[in-house]
């Protein structure tokens, strides 16, 4: 188990540093710096700026004194369109609301997603399965850019129960419409991959055996079927997050819940760089710890996968 | 009870009848899959889709640029989809007809989905049949890259190329191709693995033909069908990806459009109630979405040989 654990890590370090080598290559090819605006700095004044900000050594030196600094003090630098803050502020300031709404987002997809699977494989072909499959192929074609507005429409325009957006400290009712309008999509799928593989395994012949025992339901879908259930959606889950935490962007945008979904649109929008890759390099580490998470959990759970 | 006398010779009959003709893997696959209704329905609407893309700019009465400074202003009840003045799906916030912009946006997004999945198939395709059909070292090498790109979010990647390169439709297709054929590489690779042990690929080998062309000649012909499958799947993603891109007003530019740059549209002004605006855009990105799912079910249902 260690082994396998130190080999995955063996694999998931080098692939944070090219995604950190790769988004600085890119940023290095952006044509024209950071501080070409319309009226020209007088060009001692921009040597000065680049000298401050290094932008005047050679290409490699910056290269390795980025990484070094990202690597070693999880330092991102400074924003190259405030002056008065860095990366990292932006990251301290934006962050603690993605993860909120998006923890939430996660349990809310995995458990209201699971139960619906189990219950529909279990009652197959009752009104319960045929609403789990209903819901679950309207679901696919609500990605949560087409969630959001919908959320919009009815709570707040219609039905004026939620406030329309803001996060007012992650009060309640600032969270739930984000939270539904992120979880949808994924709480579909993971509710027809549980189905499927719910049925699958019910149909297998240690289940026909742990029945014809005489143990009672229950008890064979918690103590039997559970386990080779769960394996499918678990690795589901490392896609999930991804499209999770690129979806806050969309709930960042809309809702106006201060995430760094925001951060992110509105740098790109003004070309800042430094925050850009900041957090996209936070977002890939993010990603790659949760999949080397899963990868582990999935050994665990099954003692067949050694790698 | 004896069955009926006739019904059955008339099955016996039939029963020879298909033994004569006999029934290529297409042609089984063809009849399995008008059997699903739903497909079918499926195929029908996105015909429909298709021709509404292509032909509705012979039906619009405006340029989809026309901007109609007098409606500026008196949306609500000047810009409302009617027959009498031409704009059958009512008009933008800017005065632009929403159905000669519907239209376009329509077109732009089905090609944004056509082309990713095209750059799947024969960038992946031929990726991961290379990578199964060599096997060794550089299969583990070619998978391990794609297992590396795979674990990047690639949404916020594309995002910092489109910044930094300028945004353009240019840039937006190769985001997308860049990311759409990872998963196609790794379904082609497993598939190959299996078909590279069939005797017709020993046969090719014993007689000596170039490894290139055995993948070309022998392998990709036999990963057909689970290819369409999958791209077929993928053109609704693709679709989606794209969308998000332009919701967030990063995507398509200006007079251009798609689907998701007119839903974000609309969702900012259906609040003064100007409802049509979020509702054509979202009406045609549904069925868009759901028939091209229920297609792609439909021919997996038909071709893949794995539930047979």
């Amino acid at each position: 188990m260690l082994s396998f654990v130190v080999r995955r890590l063996a694999v998931a370090i080098p692939t944070l540093l090219i995604l950190v080598v790769l988004s600085f290559i890119l940023m290095y090819a952006a044509p024209g710096g950071p501080f070409n605006s319309e009226r020209p700095l007088p060009p001692e004044v921009l040597a000065n700026i680049e000298a401050k900000y290094g932008l005047d050594q050679p290409f490699w030196k910056q290269i390795i004194n980025y990484v070094v600094s990202v690597v070693t003090q999880f330092d991102f630098g400074p924003s190259f369109q405030y002056k008065d803050r860095s990366v990292n502020d932006v990251i301290a300031q934006g962050f603690p609301v993605t993860l909120t709404y998006g923890f939430w987002s996660f349990v809310v997809a995995v458990t209201v997603g699971m139960s619906l699977g189990i219950a529909a494989a279990i009652k197959q072909n009752s009104w319960l399965d045929y609403l789990a499959v209903g819901v679950s192929i309207g679901a696919q074609v609500l990605p949560n850019f087409v969630m959001a507005p919908i959320l919009l429409l009815v709570f707040t325009l219609w039905l004026g129960w939620l406030p329309g957006g803001g996060w007012n400290g992650g009060q309640w009712q600032f969270l739930i419409m984000p939270v539904i309008a992120l979880s949808t999509s994924y709480m579909a799928s993971i509710a027809r991959i549980t189905r499927s593989s719910m049925l699958e395994v019910l149909n297998t012949n240690f289940i026909r055996t742990a029945r014809a025992k005489g143990l009672p339901m229950r008890r064979v879908i918690w103590r039997h079927a559970m386990k080779p259930t769960i394996l499918p959606v678990l690795s589901y889950l490392g896609p999930a997050f991804v499209g999770m935490i690129t979806g806050s962007v969309i709930i960042d945008v809309f809702f106006s819940t201060g995430g760094i979904g925001q951060f992110f649109v509105n740098s790109a929008f003004n070309r800042d760089y430094s925050v850009i890759m900041g957090i996209t390099i936070l977002v890939g580490t993010l990603t790659i710890l949760f999949n080397l998470l899963v990868d582990i959990l999935y050994a665990w759970i099954d003692p067949k996968i050694r790698y | 009870m004896l069955p009926n006398r006739a019904a059955v010779e008339g099955v016996a009959a039939q029963m020879q009848l298909a033994e004569v003709k006999g029934r290529s893997l297409w042609a089984d696959a063809r009849s399995r899959f008008f059997r699903n209704k739903a497909a079918v329905v499926s195929l029908v609407l996105l015909g429909l889709v298709a021709a509404f893309a292509l032909f509705g700019g012979l039906f619009a009465q405006y340029e989809n640029d026309f901007v109609d400074f007098s409606l500026i202003g008196s949306n609500a009840y000047l810009g409302v989809p009617s027959i009498e003045t031409g704009h059958y799906f009512g008009t933008d916030s800017n005065g632009r007809d929403l159905f000669a912009r519907t239209v376009q946006g329509t077109g732009i997004s089905l090609m944004v989905g056509i082309v990713g999945a095209l750059v799947a198939v024969i960038v992946g395709t031929l990726y991961g049949a290379t990578a199964g059909y060599y096997g060794g070292r550089l299969d583990g090498l070619m998978m391990r890259i794609v297992d590396v790109l795979m674990s990047i979010p690639f949404m916020f990647v594309l995002i910092l190329m489109l910044v930094i390169f300028g945004r353009s439709i240019f840039m937006l297709f190769l985001g997308i191709g860049l990311i759409s054929w990872l998963d196609m590489a790794r379904i082609a690779r497993g598939q190959t693995l299996t078909i590279k042990n069939k005797e017709f690929v020993e046969v090719a080998v014993a007689t000596g033909v170039h490894p290139l062309k055995i993948i070309l000649r022998h392998i990709v012909p036999n990963l057909l069908g689970i290819v369409i499958v999958y791209a077929t799947l993928l053109v609704p993603n693709m679709i989606i990806f794209e969308s998000f891109i332009s919701f967030l007003g990063l995507g398509v530019q200006e007079p251009a459009t798609s689907l998701g740059a007119l839903i974000n549209e609309g969702s900012r002004t259906m609040q003064f109630g100007y409802y049509w605006q979020i509702a054509f855009p979202l009406f045609f990105f549904v069925v868009t979405i759901f028939a091209f799912f229920f297609v792609g079910d439909g021919l997996r249902d038909a071709l893949d040989p794995k539930d047979r």
